[in-house]
């Protein structure tokens, strides 16, 4: 018994140690981003920030907010458009069998397998003719085709659990389909909805392919551009840049503590990263 | 598949018809946005993309739209050009050296997760945040660390009597560099799914192993291992298509370089296109193209073996 508990106490401390090791990168960004800049090429450099400074994210503060900014708004409408086409159409695929379902889950599988590379020289060619360039619209249309396709898949697979009797007694007391699936369907399938958001979130948040191709030079730039000219322009204020890059991790931290479920949920449900 | 039950009478069938005609009308209903949404911003973007591989464009014609016809004449560049070769063995290099990698620690650590301890969930939880984390932070982070004057990394090499190694700017060591930051992203996500297929192997068979006297070495090649083929076929394709269309990564913390030494197909195509002043949206096109043929391919696979599975 005390020998089980020692191994376990040991399991644990092996656990701490690779878990300090695979997020030892985040730890040096935090450290980094503290860091006063005359120490930053010090030699060794210290493990820890021992003189300390709020200096880089009083510099990312002031010049990356705006960027900051726009990401909010692009990744709640991706959010947004996400969700509002991929839940009716995982209801259908759910609940209607419609002719050709297996076309369209085909079509939704295969869509994820394409690189976002080909996908944003496409739409550079068409946004080029719309006048869609630089836009915020136009981006947060191309971030939502990273989520659509593993929007409708996990909507589908959640809401074929729904039970067809509740459905059928919805349909006997008069509900429209319309009605059945706003008063019902969407509401039993709340688990999905914050997936779905979720993922529709981190993935536009995180963009840099259509961001670095669509809106490169827009009035207004996502925060990974913000940080990607960042590197580009000033390689000497790293502890800017990673102070900005600590900011920008803080939507995926939040997220996997509130939601770890949700999130733990999505990668293997789906199994469908990109 | 329908589970209305077909009536007997023949007066009903009009009826029934019509109710089924009437039930497919809304099941498309609910799907016209998306598959409006698919035609429009999938299929025709592709179709984009087929139709740049097929013209000679220059940023003139470009913006005009009226480029020349030339057939596979791009493809012909592309395949004669220089690069083709580099960016080939690159992409396989970095493809390959990365799921087998990603894998092999995936599975070393989900295994050691299993077993019960204190903490487990919360440190395999913590675990999940370098895949979280946009790309962007984590190459400028590797960027930063891999630095050849001022990195952690050749810190650490010089205690030990190493280095310094010119990690991003020496072209012997630059793919190494992005294949370290790309393994160190993709951990996690083998972590999570191996995970959760150790978890449908039945404790009792682990129990009546080592009641017979099996070793854990013997446990895990002749239960764990077998058991959890169909999970890590699944797991290593996705790896497959999804570090094929690495790029970020790349492009952030090399540009492909020095001198294409870290270039793989998908950085190549975005130079191509949108890296260099002078775009060549044909080539670039033409490029993306052969990268879309082979995930797909790649995908087809996935999608076929998946079915099998689901059948099984």
């Amino acid at each position: 018994m005390t020998l089980a508990l020692l191994a376990r106490r040991w399991r644990t401390g092996v656990a701490l140690l690779l878990t300090a090791i695979m997020l030892f990168p985040v730890y040096w960004m935090l450290t980094v981003s503290f860091t006063p800049e005359q120490d930053m090429r010090k030699s060794p450099p210290d493990l820890f920030p021992v003189h300390g400074t709020l200096d880089g994210y009083r510099a990312a503060l002031t010049e990356q907010l705006p960027y900051l900014g726009t990401s909010v708004v692009i990744a709640l409408g991706t959010v947004v458009l996400t969700v509002a086409l991929s839940a009716p159409a995982g209801y259908a695929l759910a609940k209607l069998r419609p002719r050709g379902a297996g076309v369209l889950n085909f079509v939704l599988l295969a869509a994820q397998m394409v690189p976002g590379i080909i996908m944003a020289m496409g739409f550079y060619a068409i946004y080029l003719d719309l006048g869609l360039l630089q836009s915020i619209p136009g981006l947060i249309v191309a971030d939502s085709t990273i989520a659509v396709p593993f929007g409708v898949l996990i909507f589908a697979a959640l809401m074929s659990t729904i039970p067809d009797e509740l459905l059928q007694a919805a349909r006997t007391d008069g509900a429209s389909r319309l009605r059945t699936f706003w008063s019902i369907v969407l509401p039993m399938s709340r688990n999905g909805v914050v997936t779905v958001s979720v993922f529709a979130f981190l993935w536009a948040w995180s963009d840099f392919v259509f961001a670095s191709t669509l809106d490169n030079g827009g009035a207004h730039e996502p925060i990974t551009l913000g940080i990607y000219h960042y590197i580009g322009n000033n390689n000497q204020q790293w502890n800017a840049i990673m102070a900005t890059a600590v900011v920008a991790s803080i939507p995926a931290t939040l997220l996997l503590i509130v939601a770890q479920r949700y999130v733990a949920a999505g990668v293997t449900a789906g199994a469908v990263k990109d | 598949m329908t589970t209305i039950a077909p009536r007997a009478t023949t007066a009903a069938v009009p009826a029934g018809r019509r109710r089924r005609n009437l039930d497919q009308w809304a099941a498309w209903g609910f799907l016209l946005p998306v598959t409006v949404y698919l035609a429009v911003f999938y299929a025709y973007p592709l179709f984009r993309n087929i139709d740049l591989s097929l013209r000679n464009y220059t940023v003139r014609s470009f913006v005009q739209g009226d480029a020349p016809f030339t057939g596979l004449a791009n493809y012909g560049t592309v395949l004669g050009d220089p690069t083709f070769l580099p960016a080939l063995v690159h992409t396989a290099v970095f493809t390959g050296a990365s799921i087998a990698f990603q894998y092999t620690v995936g599975l070393a650590l989900a295994v050691f997760f299993r077993q019960r301890f204190r903490l487990s969930a919360t440190l395999r939880a913590m675990f999940l945040v370098p895949w979280l984390l946009p790309l962007i932070v984590s190459a400028s982070t590797w960027s930063w660390m891999l630095n050849s004057d001022s990195g952690i990394v050749n810190t650490a090499l010089g205690l030990v009597g190493l280095g310094p190694v010119n990690w991003l700017t020496s072209p012997q060591w630059s793919l190494v560099s992005v294949l370290i930051a790309n393994i160190w992203i993709g951990i996690p996500f083998n972590l999570v799914i191996l995970y959760s297929g150790l978890q449908t192997i039945p404790d009792s068979l682990y129990e009546a192993a080592a009641l017979d006297g099996a070793s854990a070495w013997q446990r895990f090649w002749r239960i764990t291992f077998p058991l959890l083929r169909p999970v890590s076929a699944i797991t290593l394709l996705l790896g497959l298509i999804y570090t094929l269309k690495v790029f970020d990564v790349i492009w952030i913390m090399t540009r492909g370089g020095p001198t294409d030494s870290s270039t793989t197909f998908a950085t190549w195509s975005y130079r191509l296109g949108f890296g260099t002043l002078l775009p060549s949206f044909g080539p670039a096109a033409a490029v993306g193209n052969l990268l879309v043929v082979t995930a797909l391919v790649f995908g087809l696979v996935y999608i076929r073996f998946q079915r099998k599975l689901e059948a099984s």
